[in-house]
């Protein structure tokens, strides 16, 4: 279940980038590439689930879908932190360009 | 068991090759980015972001698993007799096939972008074609 939540997560992370690609303020490229690196890795992990033979490939209990909401709000949380420590970042190197 | 392990490692080396490849081009004065294709470190960068945001994500389901825990040696595999070789198995397996299959995916992406960089340089295009990211 979280495969197909982060799945999501990352396709609507990925149109609202594509609509604002010429002006990516907000970084959301980060964004996109994080949900889709742990997208990937969980298919390899059904992939190999399937190979080993497990019964139960796509795990639908509640437990599971909680998991991949906290997936995303890990994934928001840290795509918020990257924005701050950028946005400190330029505006000490524009302090730092103006003093000069 | 501790899968993310092999993507993990290869986000600490690409990270100091993106570094090392910043300072590089830095130092000698990089050709437009248009004309030839868009600069390693961007390109590494994509990577950065694709295997420590899935390492990140995939180390949370782990201590939800209760597969990683916050006193040493921080794997449950670690702690059961007879675990580690399994473990290491998994690195070895899944592990590796996480970032191979990542790092193809990537390899994709990046020749798709250089592509369309190319050819924005040629048609003398570029803001269109060349999103941020």
């Amino acid at each position: 279940m979280y495969l197909i939540i982060t799945a999501l997560a990352a396709a609507v992370a990925t149109a609202f980038w594509y609509k604002n690609r010429l002006n990516d303020k907000l970084h959301l490229g980060a964004l996109c590439l994080m949900y889709w690196g742990a997208a990937l890795m969980w298919l390899v992990d059904c992939v190999a689930a399937i190979i080993a033979g497990e019964e139960e490939i796509i795990d639908t209990s509640l437990n599971a879908a909680l998991l991949g909401i906290c997936s995303v709000a890990l994934g928001l949380a840290i795509w918020l932190i990257l924005l701050l420590i950028r946005s400190r970042r330029n505006k000490s190197q524009a302090t730092s360009i103006n003093s000069h | 068991m501790a899968c993310f392990a092999a993507p993990l490692a290869e986000a600490v080396i690409t990270t100091v090759l993106m570094k090392r490849f910043e300072k590089k081009e830095k130092m000698t004065d990089a050709p437009n980015e248009s004309q030839a294709g868009i600069p390693w470190s961007r390109k590494l960068k994509w990577l950065n972001n694709l295997l420590w945001g899935g390492s990140a994500l995939l180390a949370l389901e782990h201590i939800w698993h209760g597969e990683i825990i916050p006193q040493f040696p921080f794997l449950t595999a670690l702690k059961e007799p007879g675990g580690v070789l399994p473990m290491l198995g998994e690195i070895a397996t899944v592990g590796v096939g996480m970032a191979a299959f990542v790092t193809l995916v990537w390899f994709f992406m990046i020749k798709i972008a250089d592509a369309r960089a190319k050819k924005a340089a040629v048609s003398g295009k570029t803001a269109e074609t060349e999103p941020c990211i």
